[in-house]
């Protein structure tokens, strides 16, 4: 076992918690002097929550975080930095019309007689760009030099300010293998430097070749922490996706009565955002679509909508060839669509629950014929009470409500339509566990009562729970689809792995 | 139906409350201030004044309420006067009828809002940057049409829509009372209006959700150009003549002033035209009662923005919520409160 001391940061019993959410629920994370700890998880698992725990960005509700055995509380990034935890984001968080020195050493610049030293500066400067192997005209922008320039201007910088822990959130998601390659050496002689590594990516195979040990999160809780030379890839898909069968849910599956065939995609797809799939949907159905992030879920359900046009293959309803090239053309065949990110594309944040629900059905009518006010009364009281939103009254602004029954809201705004096809992304996300299991009995009931339905989602039981087929997803791609008998978690992620691992040989 | 009217005055209150407070205060001043009289069949007085005074940027903020309430911004409308007055007065004076020239006129008014709106819904450029094109450029083309000089006429027909009056009121105070009613008939009586808060506040969902938004979008633009052809109309009728470099000038600022006193949020949504015109009003009665009070000229623009920011503060959610007394029924004018139908 490793003792204490080994750990340059310990995070211990971590709580977060937001309005109606608990994002962090007592995480504990240990970082060892020299190694990289990759972490993991799906969106919304409490990866960029744990990290601004630990850098100060967020006051944590409870727990304590140790570096190098002395207990901090940073009350800000500054702080954190000041103590020796330094940060590189995604997107590079320097000033780009500055020149590279300046950036380095900005609110620190050397001075003379009270004035920037810019030769001392610029000299100091390239002597630290020489650790990093390059070789820079620290006077130009940094906006002259490429992402991964910044990036290892970001990362000097951080070392350079705090030295003791540097957390990396997403580096490599903008660069080429080259720069990954070059990244990568970076990491490694910091590493041997002594420095404790945290770093967050979507990128297994990135995961498998720079980081030491791994620790996933979901959910908001902790999942484990593995060697990564001890976990192979299957079982790391497993952990961040979940395969434990929530018993309730998947005793709950039903076998669906083969209805007709009604929907038919072919070669259907949008060049940069999903290849060309296939895929066929009957009456009564619940297609499931499984992969992990970045897959092309969310841009399949955009491409069937029409929020995205497809610009390959047909769609037919019903044998008819259909136009499915815009919302309102897809919402004229009785599509509807709740998307992944509700807040800035399902709710109306201003406007009643009232005027939310009767949205698209207005929409579809045109402004001419306006809904009576009666008629939206009826429409809005019919549905909060049918699928329970919890309101002080209809007239209250959506934006009040909470994620559950925001998203109870606009399934609502589709169902006044009296849709046939309904696609929801990621339908039970980051709503609480009581909400979750009433839109979980929504999408059956629909399904028992005719509707062909799309659902996405990250929870794997879920899928198996109420889906009649299950679609996987793989590198904007559909490699596998799974039916009848072989719906099982199991086979999910042994499906996803699948994918991955041939494209990792 | 007497909730309907309650809330609809609730939401008025602030604003009749501000007007209200500064005719008091003109008439303490200015004692003949409230005197109204019937010369010729036709009401005389400083309160008949400031509705006629009042007219363009009555017009235009009507417009501009609704294009805000998409959260967009139309500066354009200044200079859209001007070319619409100079090509009324090009056309009258070049012998067409007054029914063509208005038509004409009008149609050029909502050419110069398509432009616009094609700008902000179809190439997607921030409003703001996209109507101060037309702002910039359209004051030089309305003085192409004039060719640099006040293009002056004496057509009876048009000179009334200036100076004229139609049952005891100023023409221009008919005109912009029925188109207003009118517009707001349109927006609360169909779907319109909540489209277009719908698409103010989130135009991303209610385009998922079906709203034709670049059409709502290029139809709010339409309507302001439309105002403002009217508005230009009425100014050009008023002096007799089109003067490219002043009509309108400084008048989109007026406009968007008055939609923010009016309370509709320049973050787009709820919005309200009668709460706009009332704005209108009372920056105009402002205007009218420096005037009228003999301050030093100097002082007038300070006042005015003294009397404004007073206005915007008595509105504001944080002062409401410490001097809950002055929203007195409960649901009075929350900025979130709709204009009833």
């Amino acid at each position: 076992m490793q003792t204490s001391n080994d750990n340059i940061l310990s995070a211990v019993r971590i709580e977060k918690g937001f309005p109606g959410t608990k994002a962090l629920d007592k995480v504990d994370f240990h970082l060892r002097r020299g190694e990289v700890h990759a972490l993991l998880g799906e969106n919304g698992a409490g990866k960029s929550t744990l990290i601004k725990c630990l850098t100060g960005a967020y006051r944590r509700d409870g727990g304590s975080i140790l570096l190098d055995g002395e207990e901090i509380d940073p009350r800000d990034t500054f702080d954190a930095q000041r103590l020796g935890i330094g940060t590189v984001y995604q997107e590079v968080n320097l000033l780009p019309n500055l020149s590279v020195a300046e950036n380095l050493f900005l609110g620190r610049q050397p001075r003379r007689f009270g004035m920037v030293d810019t030769r001392t500066m610029n000299l100091k400067a390239r002597e630290l760009l020489a650790e990093y192997e390059l070789d820079l005209d620290v006077t130009r922008d940094l906006a002259s030099y490429s992402v991964a320039i910044q990036q290892v201007v970001a990362i000097a910088r951080a070392v350079h300010l705090s030295g003791k822990v540097l957390i990396l959130d997403e580096p490599t998601a903008s660069l080429d293998a080259h720069e990954v390659a070059m990244l990568f050496r970076i990491v490694r002689r910091l590493k041997a430097r002594g420095l404790g590594i945290i770093f967050i990516t979507h990128f297994l195979e990135q995961v498998y070749e720079i980081s030491d040990r791994i620790t996933v999160l979901r959910n908001g809780h902790l999942v484990g922490t593995r060697e990564t030379s001890e976990l192979n890839r299957r079982d790391l898909i497993a952990m961040m996706i979940g395969r434990e069968l929530a018993a309730e849910i998947h005793a709950a599956r039903i076998e669906t009565a083969e209805g007709r065939m009604r929907y038919r995609f072919r070669n259907y797809g949008r060049r940069g955002r999903i290849n060309p799939f296939d895929l066929d949907v009957r009456a009564g159905e619940v297609v499931g679509i499984a992969g992990l992030l970045g897959s092309g879920r969310t841009e399949t359900a955009e491409v069937l909508f029409g929020a995205h046009r497809a610009d390959s293959g047909t769609a037919e309803i019903d044998g008819q060839t259909v136009d499915l090239s815009s919302p309102r053309a897809a919402i004229r065949h009785k599509f509807g669509f709740c998307p992944e990110d509700r807040k800035t594309a399902g709710i109306v944040g201003d406007l009643s629950v009232r005027e939310n629900i009767v949205l698209a059905l207005q929409a579809r009518r045109g402004w001419t014929r306006p809904l009576s006010r009666a008629e939206q009364n009826r429409l809005a009281d019919q549905y909060i009470r049918a699928l329970d939103i919890r309101t002080a009254d209809r007239e209250k602004p959506i934006k009040l409500l909470s994620g559950g029954n925001q998203q109870k809201a606009i399934l609502a705004r589709w169902l006044a339509t009296e849709p046939e096809f309904l696609i929801l992304d990621e339908p039970t996300r980051g709503i609480d566990v009581g909400a979750h299991a009433e839109i979980v009995r929504l999408i059956e009931s629909l399904r028992e009562k005719g509707l062909s339905l799309i659902v996405i989602s990250s929870e794997i039981e879920e899928l198996v729970a109420y889906s009649s087929r299950v679609v996987v997803l793989r590198d904007r791609s559909h490699v596998a689809e799974l039916g009848g008998d072989r719906i099982s978690a199991h086979q999910i992620v042994e499906a996803i792995a699948a994918a991955n691992e041939r494209e990792a040989s | 139906m007497t909730s309907t009217v309650r809330t609809y005055l609730g939401r008025l209150l602030p604003q009749l409350i501000a007007l209200a407070i500064i005719i008091a205060a003109i008439s303490i001043i200015f004692p003949g201030f409230l005197n109204l009289q019937i010369q010729n069949g036709r009401l005389y007085g400083s309160l008949i004044d400031i509705l006629n005074r009042g007219a363009p940027v009555v017009l235009l903020a009507i417009g501009m309420t609704v294009v805000i309430a998409t959260k967009g911004i139309d500066l354009s409308v200044g200079a859209v006067m001007a070319i619409c007055g100079a090509v009324s007065a090009s056309l009258i004076t070049s012998g067409h009828s007054l029914a063509e020239t208005l038509l004409v006129t009008l149609a050029v008014g909502v050419l110069c809002g398509v432009w616009n709106g094609i700008l902000v819904a179809v190439l997607d450029i921030q409003p703001i940057i996209a109507t101060l094109v037309l702002m910039v450029a359209g004051r030089g083309i309305a003085q192409l049409i004039t060719e640099g000089a006040i293009l002056t006429f004496n057509d009876p027909g048009l000179i009334f829509i200036g100076s004229g009056s139609f049952l005891g009121l100023p023409m221009p105070v008919v005109i912009w009372l029925v188109f207003g009613i009118l517009v707001a008939l349109v927006v609360r009586q169909t779907a319109l209006g909540m489209l277009v808060e719908a698409v103010g506040v989130n135009r991303e969902a209610s385009t998922l959700s079906g709203v034709f938004t670049p059409v709502l979008l290029i139809a709010a633009y339409v309507l302001s150009g439309l105002c403002a052809a009217i508005a230009g109309v009425i100014a050009a009728a008023d002096i007799k003549g089109a003067d490219a470099n002043n009509a309108g000038l400084w008048l989109e600022l007026d406009a968007i002033l008055a939609v923010v006193v009016g309370g509709t949020s320049l973050l787009g949504g709820r919005f309200s035209i009668a709460a706009s015109v009332l704005g209108a009003i009372i920056i105009q009665a402002i205007n009218t009662g420096i005037l009228l009070s003999g301050f030093p000229p100097e002082f007038n623009l300070i006042i005015k923005a003294a009397i404004i920011v007073f206005i915007l503060v008595l509105q504001s959610p944080r002062f409401r919520a410490v001097f809950t007394f002055v929203s007195m029924p409960r649901a009075a004018g929350r900025p979130t409160e709709r204009e009833a139908k």
